[in-house]
């Protein structure tokens, strides 16, 4: 049995799984598979200041090897999440990063700060979603505003502050230095690829939002790539997502860089996706006899 | 709501129409667990995204539920491939089937095309308290009619060319049966046209009716939010997700 844990921001994980944010919702739905103690941690649904309704459907379209999204960033508003959701998940054995995000960079750090008095472990900052009309990636896809939107939150909390980055920019190397020198305490990356699928027969696209951000294996070698550039750029831990659905991937985006891996569409194929991934990196350390899996992290001997 | 994810068994499977296939599964805690209304989220392999098909029947003494669906794209096409002794991954019972009420004396079961087979396991639950009235696209595409009237209720048949049975849409003689009167409740699933259709004629004559809804579904137990469906809850526009808070709704719940 390898030791599994890792440290993000000082924060102990007891292995580096995470359910991504927005797959998972706040867990309630998958606990009737498997208890959520098994995770390493979980990045909650985003939630924004008020309650939203999201998109118009279809949200949902399957692309090869993988699927496109425009939920639209649907919540309940912060103030339900700190009554009702929180309180629960805190109870379990996990890490909680509370993902946030809003229109404005006001909103996002007036977010923030309501969960300063709360015993939510991390914050994992949005900057990156696609599928909403302002904020969203428009705030991740500049350096200044992502340095703008990063800094603003920073000032209200004292939280380790994780900013998720979006893949839809020329240099994600270079977001990731602004949002360091605003003061993130890590990154974590990648949000979803702006795609698009239309109906041939009707001539329509096939979400109602005509597009939406793309993820499943397809854009594993993007995640890999783009943690392998971040984790060269910054001095801050990186979190790596984006496509994972095996803990050989999951490996492999440690050795990108990554502190700790991120599990989203997986899940929709495997609900235990998380839990199968833990236990097959066990299995592969155990097999390499490495002792931890700290041991594996950025170790990729570049040519 | 209980459910659980598996590799389950094919017990038989054969084709009921071009493109149609009846499996049945063996899965006692399934089955023992499932109501009618309900959904099973299968894996077909080599896709991210799980297919959702309403359960046709639920047999909780053998532990067996049956699936009928139509290959409607590449994923349907991938899970029609199996064969009786493959093993089918499966997450369910999933959703919020219809309401089966002993004290209604008459229901009426409305099924579109590949919308007909979750109302089996309804005509099962009122018997010869049931009229099934059921809609295809032509005399080839009928299915399941035998299997309704071993259930002791009245069958009426519709094809939109008058191959088979009545000539025209399920909303004429369903108009006729409404004129009647005394329906306790009209429950249907099909095409958005019919649905909408039933809907009004019910809210006119003031009959309940719960229609089964389909929409893009990712996850299949609430988590993602991805098959939003427009409804309203105490006077409130709210989006309601398929997967959890349907497949079944109100009639006068849902937005169209």
């Amino acid at each position: 049995m390898a030791d599994l844990s890792v440290k993000v921001c000082g924060t102990d994980f007891k292995n580096p799984i995470i359910p991504a944010s927005g797959v998972f919702g706040y867990g309630r739905e998958y606990e009737e598979l498997f208890p959520l103690d098994k995770l390493g941690g979980i990045a909650t649904k985003g939630t924004t200041l008020h309650l939203r309704t999201g998109n118009l459907a279809p949200r949902i379209a399957e692309t090869p090897s993988g699927m496109l999204n425009s939920v639209g960033l649907q919540n309940p508003g912060i103030d339900h999440f700190i009554e009702t959701e929180l309180p629960y998940l805190l109870t379990k054995d996990l890490v909680v990063l509370a993902n946030i995000a809003g229109s404005t960079p006001d909103e996002c750090a007036e977010v923030a700060a309501k969960l300063e008095d709360t015993d939510v472990h991390m914050i994992e900052l949005n900057i990156s979603c696609p599928n909403v009309k302002q904020g969203g990636a428009a705030f991740g896809t500049s350096c200044e505003m992502a340095a703008e939107v990063t800094k603003r939150v920073r000032a209200v909390t004292k939280k380790p502050l994780v900013v998720k980055l979006s893949p839809n920019v020329t240099s994600i190397a270079d977001i990731a230095k602004s949002v360091e020198a605003a003061g993130a305490d890590a990154v974590s990356l990648i949000n979803t690829l702006l795609g698009m699928r239309i109906d041939i027969n009707t001539g329509r696209p096939v979400l109602r939002n005509n597009v939406g951000g793309m993820s499943g294996p397809a854009v594993f070698p993007i995640a890999v790539r783009m943690v392998w550039q971040v984790a060269n750029a910054v001095n801050i831990p990186v979190i790596g997502m984006g496509g994972v659905s095996s803990g050989r991937d999951a490996i492999e985006l440690m050795m990108a860089g990554a502190s700790a891996v991120q599990v989203g569409a997986a899940i929709f194929t495997d609900p235990y996706a998380p839990v199968r991934i833990v236990e097959e990196m066990n299995d592969w350390l155990d097999s390499r006899g490495i002792k931890s899996v700290k041991e594996i992290i950025g170790t990729v001997k570049p040519w | 709501m209980k459910y659980t994810q598996g590799q389950y068994i094919i017990t038989d499977k054969h084709a009921i129409a071009r493109e149609i296939y009846s499996f049945t599964i063996a899965c006692p805690e399934v089955a023992a667990a499932a109501c009618p209304g309900q959904f099973v989220h299968i894996r077909a392999k080599g896709y991210t995204l799980r297919r959702p098909i309403s359960i046709c029947g639920i047999d909780k003494e053998k532990g067996t539920l049956r699936i009928v669906f139509e290959i409607r794209g590449e994923g349907t096409a991938e899970i029609a491939k199996l064969n009786k002794g493959d093993l089918i991954d499966m997450l369910a019972p999933l959703g919020h089937g219809f309401t089966v009420d002993s004290a209604f004396n008459k229901a009426v079961l409305i099924g579109g095309g590949i919308g007909t087979p979750p109302m089996l396991p309804l005509a099962k639950a009122y018997g010869e308290k049931a009229v099934v009235i059921s809609g295809f696209r032509n005399a080839s595409a009928v299915i399941l009619q035998e299997d309704f009237r071993s259930t002791g209720a009245e069958t009426i048949l519709c094809t939109d060319d008058g191959s088979a049975g009545i000539h025209g849409f399920v909303t004429q003689p369903f108009t006729e049966l409404a004129e009647k009167g005394g329906i306790d409740a009209v429950y249907a699933c099909g095409p958005m046209p019919m649905l909408k259709g039933i809907a009004a004629i019910c809210k006119e004559k003031g009959i309940y009716c719960e229609i089964s809804l389909e929409e893009r579904m990712a996850c299949g137990i609430g988590a993602c939010l991805g098959c939003a469906c427009r409804t309203v809850r105490n006077d409130e526009e709210y989006f309601a997700h398929v997967c959890k808070d349907g497949p079944v709704f109100k009639a006068e719940e849902v937005l169209w």
